[in-house]
């Protein structure tokens, strides 16, 4: 039975589809699985009772002949998307034993279409984080190690239960959230394919509000069609998010395998960093060369505001994050410690609720948005993130279909050994991935090698908004050329 | 706007004349069956917590959708206040920490409102007029209520009142004493209740106002350092809360001091004000635009779809009253103060054979009396307003006299309504209008009472105790004058 887990959920859709097993064995495959692997802390709750009740009515629909695109597919849900009924914490202190009485839109529209749900996988407190070590349940073990070497290695984060339990084959994908990175940084770490829709493509209805502007949904599987099969169930319109875009959702597994010949690939200049690892410049390079292959044309674009971009984003995202975690102040829910007043109230609740990272954001925030340092700071980050987006327009008005990036600056590091004695340290990691963000395009993260010491390296294709599916055709590409990486099991 | 060289009451005091500048915010419940960004029913008075919703609630992960209707109410308000329409205004958060907030933020509009400058005429005695300008519109979420009373040692939250829309309806510094400032809020009241914006009920805090009050010595040209008086919700207390504090600030300022900019609260049982806060404890809201909402855009289309459909405004009906009626100004503006009032004026008004006239002393005197008296609304009146038209009806065509009239009102006050014709005739009030009946009591009167004629012809004065005479015969049910037309024509005189 172990083999069931190594499957895609492409070719489990076939198995399930041809009998050869059923949707109860697929799960039970999984939950064995989890329970062999709780030293990589990617569950922080496991739902097997629910999985299994789920997984048997995938198979009596499947056996009617009913069964939705996702029928009896197993999946981790990241603990920041509101699951009725099920323990919801954002691996956050402060919402302690929060269950909520709805279910998020993305994750309802997956159970609709006959997903099973395996869990909740952890991330980083309230999705702040680039290493899954600011979770209020401990930091996630990657499964991947150094060749030779027993050191544990962050997953990335803040997604980092997604791509951990993903790579481990804890589930056949995951759902995870991307406000600066949080999708495509883990998946570089964990050699799978993370997704960041164009933002309003997935609704944030029912997801925990990091920074609002920035937030957006998508999937981490372990292909780019397993992620474009995800990526259709998630997306969509909902008239509860007024951020959400009223557009029809293209069957993205489509794209697979559709060619890329004479698409225009742009290669910003701005993304080669000094000190730049040499492995990194080069997968770089190779992936570019895959791409030209298979008939892609590569242009040289420059996008000039790229290095304005993470200070910027440490500015919005804090002030939003600020603004979004006011409501957990122990009156209506979650933690609440005792005092004599409700001032006392609010600061003992929110000290010992909150954890280092998630005070430190929300302090950045409220500064910046103070008065007389609102113009100096919110308002001067928000105009360069209109230069930011404008480079991107520009760049985009020139023809080019998709951009071409690495996707982090190093493969995954230690447990511990970064960012302790300077935040700025990890927020490095997003360098990349922030300006997407920013600008509200969709970005993809594809395994495409190792560095020296045998772990995975990504790339990073952006996209024009709301085209997705050109992403899902060059993904593949570098999928294909590049091949597929397991991570070895040693657990 | 003109309003410093409008007349307004100067305070005197022994160093010279001052003259207080007002500027008011009035925050005005919109009219809605839901919230504005949740589904949640507005209903006024429901269990503590009964209206409440996940958004309401501040739920994690919930978001907030725009009320169309309650963009509606605030474009219909800022046409009815003559204003600018901002067809592009966006939401912010202001944030701040209290339990009556469960966003931890409420979501207002602060740079870029819905409804920007527009204006309010006010008449004052004496038939002057000053406008008041409007400086802005803009729309926000009303906040919970706080339950002290009941435990010993905690308090509760009911969060029912939490993300009701409030218009908050921001007025330029243009009011110059409390009596304008008294006309400035009863009139905008009366505005949105025409429109159907706000009920303004201020009881149920439907209207609620804060004050700023500045004074400067006549003549001076700027502004003084203001205090603002919070949430005051009676008209009456607002007059008061004015006088008593620009006489506080004049005081100050004549003893050598200064004013030190605060928010105050005015306590109506001791007539005073009292410190809340100071600027310096005032709260630092930062402000930005609220990211879960898109900045709200509608067309010139709309907007002049919702100007087309607008009701008559009380300025409007006023002066159709005065020159289609041929009311007094008075008159008029007493009938338009409140819809329900002049709705059911006109009703009366326009019956058949109803003199307008004859309907607004009818409904000023007669029927506001007993709605004065009975303690109840116009909308609650026990006689109804075609019943009235009826009733006046029935003096206009001599069915009965005006007497008999205030008889069969009372009556129909009574018994909550009634036909009044059935009321008439059970009363047996009905006027004698058959001549022959009227001529035969008067020539029996005449033939029992020769000497009484010989007189009369000499002393036309008599006529009065023949007129009593004639009406006492027929019981009181005969028209007076006609009795009296018919006897001249008997006696001679």
């Amino acid at each position: 039975m172990t083999d069931l887990t190594s499957l895609t959920i492409a070719e489990a859709r076939e198995g399930l589809a041809s009998k050869s097993f059923t949707a109860r064995e697929l799960t039970d495959a999984h939950l064995a699985a989890i329970e062999a692997a709780r030293v990589l802390n990617a569950y922080v709750l496991e739902t097997p009772d629910r999985a299994r009740e789920m997984a048997k009515a995938a198979d009596e629909k499947i056996a009617k002949g009913e069964g939705g695109p996702l029928a009896g597919i197993p999946l981790g849900i990241k603990d920041l998307f509101a699951t009725r009924d099920i323990r919801t914490t954002a691996c956050s202190k402060i919402l302690g034993n929060f269950i909520p009485p709805y279910e998020s839109t993305v994750t309802s529209q997956l159970w609709r279409d006959g997903a099973v749900l395996l869990g909740k996988l952890n991330n980083d407190e309230f999705a702040m984080g680039s290493s899954n070590e600011t979770s209020c349940f401990g930091p996630v073990t990657n499964p991947w190690r150094r060749e030779g070497s027993n050191t544990t290695l962050v997953p990335g984060g803040s997604s980092g239960g997604s791509a951990s339990a993903v790579a481990a084959l804890l589930c056949m994908g995951a759902t995870a959230t991307d406000t600066g990175g949080s999708i495509r940084q883990p998946a570089a770490f964990t050699a799978t394919v993370g997704i960041k829709p164009t933002y309003g493509r997935c609704s944030r209805w029912g997801i925990v509000a990091f920074a609002s502007s920035l937030d957006q949904a998508g999937p981490i599987a372990r292909t780019t069609r397993d992620a474009a099969i995800l990526m259709r169930s998630m997306a969509g319109h909902d008239p509860k998010d007024t951020t959400s875009v009223d557009i029809a959702v293209p069957d993205y597994e489509a794209a697979i395998g559709k060619s890329v010949k004479g698409m225009k690939i742009g290669i910003p200049k701005e993304y080669r960093l000094d000190g730049m690892p040499a492995e990194i410049e080069k997968l770089w390079s190779e992936g570019a060369q895959w791409l030209k292959a298979a008939g892609a044309e590569l242009v040289e674009v420059s996008l000039p505001h790229t290095k304005y971009a993470l200070p910027a984003y440490y500015i919005v995202a804090p002030a939003e994050a600020s603004s979004n975690l006011a409501r957990y102040d122990g009156v209506r829910y979650g933690l609440r410690e005792p005092a004599k007043n409700i001032i006392e109230m609010y600061e003992n609740s929110r000290a010992d609720g909150f954890g280092d990272e998630v005070r430190r954001r929300v302090l950045i925030g409220t500064y910046v948005l103070s008065a007389g340092y609102y113009d100096a700071y919110y308002l001067r980050a928000q105009k360069v993130r209109t230069l930011i987006k404008k480079d991107f327009e520009d760049c985009f008005a020139k023809g080019v279909h998709a951009i071409l990036t690495p996707a982090t600056p190093s493969a995954a590091f230690g447990i511990g050994e970064k960012g302790g004695a300077d935040p700025v340290e990890m927020y490095l990691n997003d360098i990349f991935t922030v300006t997407v963000n920013m600008a509200g395009l969709p970005g993809i993260a594809v395994p495409a090698g190792k560095d020296t010491q045998g772990l995975p390296l990504g790339l990073q294709l952006i996209g024009r908004p709301f085209d997705e599916e050109t992403l899902f055709s060059l993904g593949e590409v570098i999928e294909q050329a590049a091949g597929r990486f397991p991570a070895p099991k040693w657990w | 706007m003109t309003a410093s060289a409008a007349p307004h009451k100067l305070i005197k005091s022994a160093t010279g004349d001052w003259e207080v500048v007002i500027g008011m915010e009035v925050h005005a419940q919109v009219t809605s069956n839901a919230k504005l960004f949740s589904g949640a029913s507005t209903a006024f008075g429901g269990e503590p917590n009964s209206h409440v919703s996940l958004v309401d609630a501040a739920m994690p992960g919930m978001l907030p959708v725009i009320n169309e209707e309650c963009v509606r109410q605030a474009v219909r308000t800022g046409l009815g206040l003559n204003a600018q329409v901002n067809l592009r205004s966006v939401f912010d958060r202001k944030n701040y920490f209290y339990p009556d907030s469960p966003q931890g933020y409420q979501i207002s509009q602060y740079k870029s409102p819905i409804v920007g400058e527009g204006e309010v005429v006010l008449e004052l005695d004496g038939g002057r007029s000053v406008t008041i300008g409007i400086e802005r519109l803009h729309l926000e979420q009303d906040a919970g209520k706080l339950l002290h009373d009941q435990s010993p040692t905690m308090s509760y939250v009911d969060l029912n009142r939490c993300g009701v829309a409030l218009m908050e309806i921001v007025s330029k510094p243009d009011i110059r004493d409390a009596e304008q400032a008294k006309a400035y809020v009863t009139k905008l009241r009366s505005i949105l209740r025409y429109l159907g914006t706000c009920d303004g009920d201020m009881e149920k805090g439907s209207l609620r106002a804060d004050v700023n009050v500045s004074v400067r010595r006549h003549g001076e040209t700027t502004l003084g350092t203001r205090c603002e008086i919070k949430n005051m919700n009676s008209i009456n207390f607002i007059g008061q809360a004015i006088e008593y504090e620009a006489r506080r600030q004049i005081e100050i300022i004549e003893d050598g001091g200064s004013i030190d900019q605060e928010t105050r609260l005015f306590d109506p049982n001791k007539g005073e004000t009292r410190s809340m806060r100071s600027k310096e404890e005032a709260h630092d809201y930062r402000y930005f635009p609220d990211p879960d909402l898109l900045p709200l855009e509608f067309s010139q289309a709309f907007v002049d779809e919702l100007k087309a459909q607008l009701p008559e405004l009380p300025d409007e009906k006023k002066s159709k009253y005065i020159n289609k009626y041929g009311l007094t100004p008075y008159d008029a503006s007493v009938l338009v103060a409140h819809p329900d009032i002049a709705t059911f004026f006109e009703v009366v008004a326009e019956h058949e054979g109803v003199n307008a006239k004859t309907a607004a002393n009818w409904v000023i005197n007669e029927l506001f009396g007993r709605l004065n008296k009975d303690g109840l609304d116009i909308k609650d009146s026990r006689v109804k307003d075609w019943q009235l038209g009826s009733l006046l009806m029935a003096i206009a065509t001599d069915t009965i006299s005006t007497s008999s009239a205030k008889m069969v009102f009372d009556v129909m006050w009574k018994e909550g309504g009634g036909e009044p014709g059935e009321i008439i005739e059970r009363l047996g009030v009905r006027q004698v209008t058959d001549r022959s009946q009227v001529q035969v009591q008067i020539d029996v009167l005449c033939l029992q009472n020769p000497e009484k004629v010989e007189q009369a012809k000499a002393k036309p004065q008599m006529l009065g105790w023949f007129v009593g005479q004639v009406m006492k015969r027929l019981g009181g049910k005969a028209n007076p004058q006609l009795v009296s037309d018919m006897l001249k024509e008997k006696l001679g005189i």
